[in-house]
C-alpha cells in the first residue's frame, strides 16, 4: 500500500490544488466540539467522526429511531463550521430529484428565443452546447455538495427508503466524490466534503454501499449520558430531576414495548415536567404524563401497570 | 500490528462476519491515525471499519476482547501496560487490596472481605475498584487451572454462583426500600439490576483475561466464538439464545415484509391501462410508443401452516409461526394448525395481537393437541386435517408442513398428503433436522417427501427467511 495518507491520495484523485484542512484534531476535538454544539457524544460516536474526517470516508449510521442520528450531522456541521446539504429520501426518489435534472423549460425558452431574434441561424452544434451548460442545470443536494467550494457536510437521511437502484446512484459519490453528468462530463468536488448517511434499518442496505462507509451504530443511551443530555438540552432543569427522568425511561425502555421512548420523546417529557414545575416525579405525575413518551395505549397500559403498580383509565 | 489485525479478521470471518478486502484495508488506514494505547479508540475503529452490521457487534466485541486482552491496558486506569497485576497503591481503601488477583497467589481476602468490596463498588459506581472485586473474585471461587479445556462459562457460573448476586441485589435495592412510591421502589430495583449486570461483565471480561494467559488468543476465540443470531440452530438453542432468535426475528420479519412489499409493488404486469396509454400517447403525436399499464391486482398467496408443536421441535414451530403471522400483511389470508397426536387450529390465537410472540406463548398453554399419548402421530394429525379443513384448501393455498417427520412409527397415511396436494397450489415441508439425519430411525420424510413440491432443511433464521422470502 501507499504511504499516502487518504486525504492526500483523495485531493490528487480530485485534482485539487492544496490539501483542505481537518475539521478536527482529534477524537476528544470532535467531543468537545459537538459539546459546545449541544451534541452529547461518547467515545464511539467521537472516534467515528474523526476517522471519518480523516479518512474522508461517508459515515452510515444506523441505529432505533430518536437517538441523535440527524442531529449529529447537523452538530458536526455546525462544529466544523460547515454548511449542511440535506437530502432527505423517500421512496421513488430518482436522479433528478437527487442529483441534477436538466431545466428543459428554459432550455425551451432559449431554443426560442435563437429563432425569432431572426438572426442567421446558429448552427445546431454551437446551440447545443448553449443548452446544455452549467446554466441550464438544476443542482439537486448530492450535485450541491459536490459542487460547493465553501466545506459541506452532506446528510442523506433515511437512505433506507429509497429503492436498491437510486442506492447505487450514490456509490460514485461515496467513493470518488464525483457525479458523472454525459453531457457536460464529470464534476469532481472542489473540497472533500464530510458525508453522513442515516438508516432506520427498515431493509438491508447493500453490500457495497455499506462497504464505502465507516459504520456507526447509535443505541439508547446509558441513564448518565441521557441525563447530561437532559441537562445539556432542556434549560431550568433540576439535576435530580434529569437523573430521575433518565432512570424512568431506562427502565421503560427494559419493558418490552412496542415502541420504546427515543431520546426526543424523553426530552419533551423533561421539557414538560418543566413547565409543570416539578421538582420531582412521583407517580402520580409519571401517570399523568406517561402519554408523552409512549405512543401507543397497549404501551402506556403495561407501563403503568408494570412501573406504578396500577391501572390506568384514560377516557 | 499488523499480524494481529490479520488474524483478528481472520477469527472475524471464522465467526460468519463479512468482512471484505477493502474493509480489511480501511481498518489498517484507520489504524494509523488514531492512538493505538487507547484500547476504547482502537476498538472503535475496527468497528467502525470492520462491522456494517449493529447485529453483528456483540461478536465483534467478544472477538475483540479476546484478541486484544493482553495487547493492550483495560481501561481501569491503574493498570499498567505490562500486564503485571497492579499493586494496593492506587486502590481500595481499608481492604489490604492484594497483588493476589492475577495469577492467584497470596493473601486472598476473606469472603465477607470481598463481598464487602464489591457491595461498595457498585454502591459508590467505582468502576476501578469493580474490576479490582472481580478479579479477587474469579481467581478466589472460579478454580480455574491452566491447560483445563472448559469453556468461560463454566467459570462465570462458578464464579457467579459463589458470589450470591441475589443477596448482592436486595443489599442494594434494600438502601432505597424505605421509599413507598412504586415507582421509586421499582427504580432502585433496575438501578440495583443494571449495577448487577456491570459486575457480571467484569467477572466475565476477568475471566477471559486469565483464559487468554492461558491459552493465547487464537486458541481462546475459537472456544468463546459464538454464531451470529441467524446462524444458531433454532432445535438446539438454549434460552439465553431462544432469546436472541426473538429479538433477530423482529427484526428479520420487519425487513422480510419490506421486501416481499416492494417486490410486489415493483413487478407491474397488470393489463394495460387504455386510459392512461392514451394520455400518454398525446405527446407523441398520438403514437402510443409508452405503454401504462394497471397496477398488478395483488395476487396474495394463501398460506396454511401444520405445525407439529411437540417438545423436539416445538421452538421450531414457534419461530415459523411468529415469522409468517408477522407477516401476515404479505398474504391474503393465514391460517395455523398445531399438531402432537391431536390438531387443533390457533388461527384466532393471532387475531388483534400485536405482538405474534404472545400469541406464540397462548398456544403453548391453550391449544388442544393432545388426543393419546402426547408422542408425534403425523399420519392421525394429518387424517384430523383432510376430515375437518380439506374443503378449504385450494388452488390458491399454498400449505406448509413445519416438523422432523419423527412419527414414533405411527402409520405415515401419506395418502392424504397426495390428496392435499391435488387440492393445494404448492406443499412445503419445512423440516429443522439437518438433511443428514432424515429418514434415520423413525424419520419418514422420503414417505412424505414425493407428495411435497419440496422438503427444505430449515435449521437457522438464515434459511427460514430464504424460504419465507422465496414464497411465490
Amino acid at each position: 500500500m501507499t504511504s499516502l495518507d487518504p486525504r492526500q491520495e483523495l485531493a490528487q484523485r480530485l485534482g485539487l490544488e492544496h490539501l483542505p484542512p481537518v475539521h478536527f484534531e482529534s477524537a476528544a476535538d470532535v467531543r468537545t466540539r459537538l459539546a459546545a454544539h449541544d451534541y452529547l457524544s461518547d467515545d464511539a460516536i467521537a472516534s467515528v467522526a474523526f476517522l471519518a474526517d480523516r479518512l474522508a470516508k461517508p459515515v452510515l449510521v444506523e441505529g432505533p429511531a430518536g437517538t441523535g442520528k440527524t442531529a449529529l450531522a447537523k452538530a458536526v456541521a455546525d462544529a466544523a463550521g460547515a454548511r449542511l446539504v440535506r437530502l432527505q429520501c423517500y421512496e421513488g426518489l430518482d436522479e433528478s430529484k437527487a442529483l441534477y435534472e436538466w431545466n428543459y423549460r428554459k432550455q425551451l425558452l432559449r431554443i426560442q428565443a435563437g429563432r425569432t431574434e431572426g438572426e442567421a441561424h446558429e448552427s445546431w452544434g454551437e446551440l447545443e452546447e448553449d443548452i446544455f451548460s452549467g446554466e441550464f442545470l438544476l443542482t439537486r443536494p448530492l450535485l450541491e455538495a459536490i459542487s460547493a467550494t465553501d466545506p459541506v457536510v452532506l446528510l442523506i437521511d433515511e437512505v433506507d427508503r429509497v429503492e436498491l437502484e437510486t442506492e447505487a446512484l450514490l456509490l460514485e459519490i461515496l467513493s470518488e466524490y464525483q457525479v458523472s453528468i454525459p453531457e457536460l462530463g464529470t464534476v469532481r468536488a472542489q473540497q472533500i466534503p464530510m458525508v453522513f448517511l442515516t438508516s432506520n434499518n427498515t431493509r438491508e442496505l447493500s453490500e457495497a454501499l455499506k462497504r464505502r462507509c465507516l459504520y456507526l451504530y447509535i443505541g439508547y443511551p446509558d441513564v448518565e449520558r441521557e441525563r447530561d443530555i437532559i441537562l445539556a438540552r432542556v434549560p431550568g432543569i433540576a439535576a435530580a430531576l434529569a437523573q430521575q427522568i433518565a432512570q424512568v425511561v431506562r427502565s421503560l425502555r427494559s419493558l418490552d414495548l412496542k415502541k420504546a421512548p427515543s431520546v426526543s420523546e424523553t426530552l419533551d417529557w423533561a421539557r414538560t415536567l418543566v413547565i409543570l414545575g416539578r421538582e420531582e416525579i412521583g407517580a402520580e405525575e409519571a401517570v399523568a404524563t406517561l402519554h408523552i413518551l409512549l405512543k401507543y395505549q397497549s404501551d402506556i397500559e403495561r407501563a403503568s401497570k408494570e412501573l406504578l403498580g396500577r391501572t390506568v383509565n384514560l377516557a | 500490528m499488523l499480524n494481529v489485525l490479520a488474524d483478528f479478521v481472520g477469527e472475524l470471518r471464522a465467526a460468519g462476519l463479512p468482512v471484505s478486502m477493502s474493509e480489511h484495508v480501511d481498518a489498517v488506514r484507520a489504524m494509523r491515525v488514531i492512538d493505538l494505547g487507547e484500547r476504547r479508540a482502537l476498538r472503535d475503529a475496527l468497528a467502525a471499519t470492520l462491522v456494517k452490521d449493529g447485529d453483528h457487534l456483540p461478536v465483534f466485541y467478544t472477538a475483540f476482547d479476546v484478541f486484544f486482552a493482553d495487547r493492550a491496558a483495560p481501561p481501569a486506569p491503574e493498570q499498567t501496560n505490562d500486564g503485571e497485576p497492579p499493586d494496593g497503591a492506587a486502590g481500595a481503601p481499608g481492604t489490604g487490596q492484594s497483588r493476589g488477583e492475577g495469577a492467584g497467589s497470596s493473601a486472598p481476602l476473606s469472603a465477607e472481605q470481598l463481598a464487602d468490596l464489591l457491595y461498595r463498588a457498585l454502591r459508590d459506581g467505582d468502576q476501578s475498584a469493580l474490576n479490582r472485586g472481580a478479579r479477587a473474585a474469579v481467581s478466589r471461587y472460579a478454580g480455574m487451572e491452566p491447560g483445563r479445556p472448559v469453556g468461560g462459562t463454566y467459570y462465570l457460573y462458578r464464579t457467579l454462583r459463589s458470589l450470591e448476586l441475589d443477596r448482592l441485589e436486595a443489599r442494594l435495592t434494600g438502601e432505597q426500600a424505605a421509599q413507598a412510591d412504586e415507582l421509586a421502589k421499582r427504580l432502585a430495583h433496575d438501578e440495583a439490576r443494571a449495577r448487577i449486570e456491570n459486575l457480571k461483565r467484569a467477572v466475565e471480561r476477568a475471566i477471559r483475561e486469565q483464559l487468554v494467559q492461558d491459552r493465547g488468543s487464537n486458541a481462546l476465540a475459537k472456544s468463546v466464538r459464538k454464531p451470529l443470531p441467524e446462524d444458531l440452530d433454532i432445535m438446539h438453542a438454549n434460552r439465553e439464545e431462544l432469546a436472541q432468535l426473538e429479538r433477530a426475528l423482529r427484526s428479520l420479519s420487519r425487513k422480510l415484509a419490506t421486501r416481499l412489499a416492494r417486490r410486489r409493488r415493483r413487478r407491474r404486469r397488470g393489463p394495460v391501462d387504455l386510459r392512461h396509454t392514451v394520455r400518454r400517447s398525446l405527446s407523441t403525436g398520438g403514437v402510443p410508443l409508452d405503454l401504462r399499464f394497471k397496477p398488478p391486482r395483488p395476487a396474495k398467496p394463501e398460506i396454511v401452516v401444520i405445525a407439529d408443536v411437540s417438545g423436539s421441535v416445538a421452538s421450531f414451530a414457534r419461530f415459523t409461526l411468529h415469522l409468517v403471522h408477522a407477516i401476515s400483511s404479505q398474504f391474503s389470508k393465514v391460517r395455523s394448525f398445531v399438531f402432537v397426536d391431536g390438531l387443533d387450529e390457533v388461527t384466532d390465537y393471532f387475531e388483534g395481537v400485536d405482538d405474534p410472540a404472545v400469541a406464540v406463548a397462548r398456544i403453548n398453554a391453550e391449544a388442544d393437541v393432545v388426543a393419546f399419548d402426547g408422542h408425534s402421530d403425523y399420519g392421525r394429525a394429518l387424517l384430523s386435517f383432510q376430515e375437518r379443513f380439506a374443503k378449504d384448501v385450494t388452488r390458491r393455498t399454498t400449505v406448509l408442513i413445519l416438523g422432523d417427520a419423527r412419527n414414533n412409527y405411527h402409520q405415515a397415511h401419506a395418502e392424504v398428503l397426495a390428496d392435499l396436494r391435488s387440492r393445494a397450489r404448492s406443499v412445503f415441508w419445512l423440516n429443522p433436522e439437518p438433511a443428514s439425519y432424515w429418514n434415520s430411525g423413525d424419520s419418514i420424510v422420503d414417505q412424505y417427501a414425493s407428495y411435497c413440491d419440496r422438503v427444505v432443511e430449515c435449521r437457522t433464521l438464515r434459511q427460514l427467511e430464504a424460504f419465507v422470502g422465496d414464497l411465490p
